[in-house]
């Protein structure tokens, strides 16, 4: 165990009414796109957290403002009881650590790999000494199923996707963070290198009582990993739950789709029925009411003018309208 | 299966990509040795991890090889109208003509195809008048929204230009393009990569729409194992540039034989199952350097010794073929009694 994996109930991450605005058009004509509306949810440590949608429903925005890439419009962000403003960068970097999508950008082509794991351990000053750095990058390589001896003196174009994506992965478990933020880290790569990343997330979440956020929309793997997800469309929170709750009894038509629209891996269960082909992204953007109205099957005629609450559905959070009955969570909290 | 139904097959098919590298040559061994028959009226699976050599498997079949590509061994035979003949002894006069009328490709990243500076219409324009003469301007914007309105995609798509659509409008129209003039073999390179999982559950549907109204051939690469199961009829697995397993999309899935397909299968999360996926362990060989014998034999959990020493011929059980030791009893017998 590392320091630090004391089990305490508060909350790693807690974002509350999260909201980014980006505005696109000549000044004249202006459209007001809000990219994450008012999002609110919190993680615990030892815990993964999906974050599912597709391209273009907020997820990637929600993670670069997390991140402190992107200043939000409005709504908190709060780290472990601190406000995001309050602390120190090099706190912030300690805690909490980033995996992207695309481990053959991560690097620079023409610098050897282990030059980014020496680094990380001298900004940090984790290390005394060249050979106290070896024994402490090769135990974190160790960790995501590499050593260093394998990964000494050789360029990025030397490795495949995966191990790079594991490289990258080991680089930010230097300094112990307790949280990690993982944004697609498995959709550039193979199917079955796809699994031994999956694998070495239930690893770190087990066994070093990390937080992960997991940024996809690959639902079969999100299901695979368990803990929390919420399921994102055109930036709001459509449903959020226990993730195998979720994805086995998705509440809102949204969730239904997307969780219809997976191919699984077997032939007896093709696909049934025909889609409608979407309408374009900012369209659905610029929609008063819920922002799947044009596309759902059970659209009534209340979802076209009023943006639905947010409600609680036997221990999950659904935006829509169907579950207008029960109780909304925002009632219950004031 | 009678020859009369097979449109496509290839005999000891090798295409290698040869790199003048210091101090010699470097010989990328893509396809190596492959044999195939696909037949009339059916969806023809590809599958296998990146770098297996499935696209320049495509290319190969397509005719489509430039340097440093170079085909080393072996034929493509094509049937058409009842005669068979070899694309590869056809003149570029010949081939330009089977291309897009008898056969049709749609490259993997069909979204960057289209001109950026002109409309979608402008596209089909130039893309009919190259390939039928006699046509006005008019009898062609007319055909092409006649093809539009048919696949079920919106018309107002023509006059748009190719950064107004989505990605997934972008790989259908690549798609509905490649069908227009009614080809008998559509190769589609990784047409749902890169797209969300509701839009590539439209471009699937629309691959489906078109082989149901034309009864041709399709034929699909890509490394989802859920697509396969999803629109398949045969599906193959490649590995290292040759074809390890074959057979109907159904009997893959309920009884892979080859080691390397049941992991592929077998890796896969399902929902309703937390239990945990084990993935092949390792790395695909590099097709420069490939492992000598059985090439899966680095990562293979069942290996004899004979897999490391010689290469597994394919073995026929009924329309289920596998290239593995284990189930060539035979050849195992015959390897025992001369050694």
């Amino acid at each position: 165990m590392l320091k630090g994996a004391k089990q305490s109930m508060q909350p790693i991450l807690e974002v509350r009414n999260l909201t980014k605005v980006f505005h696109r058009g000549s000044l004249l004509a202006r459209d007001r796109i809000v990219a994450v509306d008012s999002v609110s949810f919190a993680m615990q440590r030892g815990e993964v957290f999906t974050l599912a949608g597709e391209s273009g429903c907020g997820k990637t925005t929600t993670a670069r403002m997390i991140l402190g890439f992107e200043q939000p419009t409005s709504g908190e962000i709060i780290y472990e009881k601190n406000q995001e403003r309050w602390h120190p960068k090099i706190w912030f970097s300690q805690r909490i650590q980033a995996v992207f999508q695309n481990p053959f950008e991560t690097f620079n082509p023409l610098r050897k790999v282990e030059g980014y794991l020496f680094e990380t351990v001298r900004n940090y000053g984790l290390a005394r000494s060249r050979a106290e750095a070896v024994e402490l990058i090769n135990a974190k390589l160790e960790a995501v199923g590499l050593n260093y001896g394998e990964v000494e003196g050789r360029y990025p174009s030397e490795f495949s996707g995966g191990q790079l994506q594991r490289i990258s992965i080991a680089r930010s478990l230097l300094v112990d963070p307790a949280l990690l933020i993982a944004d697609e880290p498995v959709s550039m790569v193979d199917a079955s290198i796809r699994m031994s990343i999956v694998n070495l997330f239930r690893r770190l979440r087990d066994e070093l009582n990390m937080g992960i956020l997991y940024i996809t929309h690959d639902l079969a793997t999100a299901y695979y990993l368990g803990g929390q997800i919420a399921v994102m469309f055109r930036g709001n929170i459509m449903e959020m739950g226990p993730a195998q709750e979720v994805l086995i009894n998705p509440r809102h038509p949204y969730t239904q789709l997307l969780r219809e629209s997976i191919p699984e891996a077997d032939p007896d269960r093709k696909w049934q029925g025909r889609i409608s082909i979407a309408e374009t992204e900012q369209e659905e953007y610029l929609r008063t009411g819920c922002k799947f109205a044009g596309r759902c099957p059970q659209v009534m005629d209340i979802c076209k003018k009023q943006v639905p609450d947010l409600v609680d559905v036997e221990g999950v959070q659904v935006k829509c309208h169907l579950y207008a009955e029960q109780k909304s969570v925002r009632e219950e909290v004031s | 299966m009678k020859p009369s139904d097979v449109v496509l097959r290839t005999e000891n098919l090798k295409a290698h990509y040869v790199l003048d590298v210091p101090g010699g040559q470097k010989v990328v061994r893509a396809v190596d040795g492959v044999e195939l028959q696909i037949r009339r009226n059916e969806i023809y699976g590809i599958a296998g991890e990146s770098g297996c050599g499935k696209s320049t498997l495509m290319k190969t079949l397509y005719a489509w090889v430039n340097r440093p590509l170079r085909l080393v061994e072996g034929s493509v035979f094509y049937s058409k109208d009842g005669q068979e003949f070899d694309v590869y002894a056809l003149n570029k006069q010949e081939l330009r003509r089977l291309r897009w009328t008898f056969m049709a490709y749609v490259p993997q990243g069909a979204m960057s195809i289209f001109n950026p500076v002109i409309k979608i219409k402008e596209t089909y324009r130039d893309f009919l008048s190259s390939h039928l003469r006699g046509k006005t301007v008019e009898e062609m914007f007319e055909m092409a929204k006649e093809h539009i309105e048919q696949l079920g995609l919106p018309v107002s798509i023509l006059e748009a230009y190719p950064h107004q659509l989505s990605g997934g409008m972008r790989q259908r129209v690549a798609i509905a393009l490649a069908a227009l003039l009614r080809p008998s073999v559509i190769f589609a390179d990784e047409p749902t990569t890169a797209l969300d999982v509701v839009v590539q559950r439209g471009v699937v549907q629309l691959l489906k729409d078109i082989q149901e109204r034309l009864h041709n051939t399709i034929i699909l690469v890509t490394h989802d194992m859920g697509i396969h199961a999803n629109v398949t009829d045969r599906l193959c697995i490649m590995y290292a540039g040759r074809i390890i397993e074959e057979a109907a999309t159904v009997e893959i899935f309920k009884n892979p034989l080859h080691p390397y397909t049941q992991f592929l299968i077998n890796s896969l999360p399902q929902f309703g199952d937390t239990g945990e996926r084990v993935s092949a362990p390792g790395q695909p060989p590099s097709l420069a350097n490939l492992p000598s014998g059985c090439a899966f034999h680095p990562r293979c959990p069942q290996a004899m010794p004979i897999c490391r020493e010689r290469r597994p011929e394919d073995t026929k059980l009924g329309e289920h073929r596998v290239a593995c030791w284990l189930h060539a009893e035979r050849g195992e017998a015959e390897y025992a009694a001369n050694s």
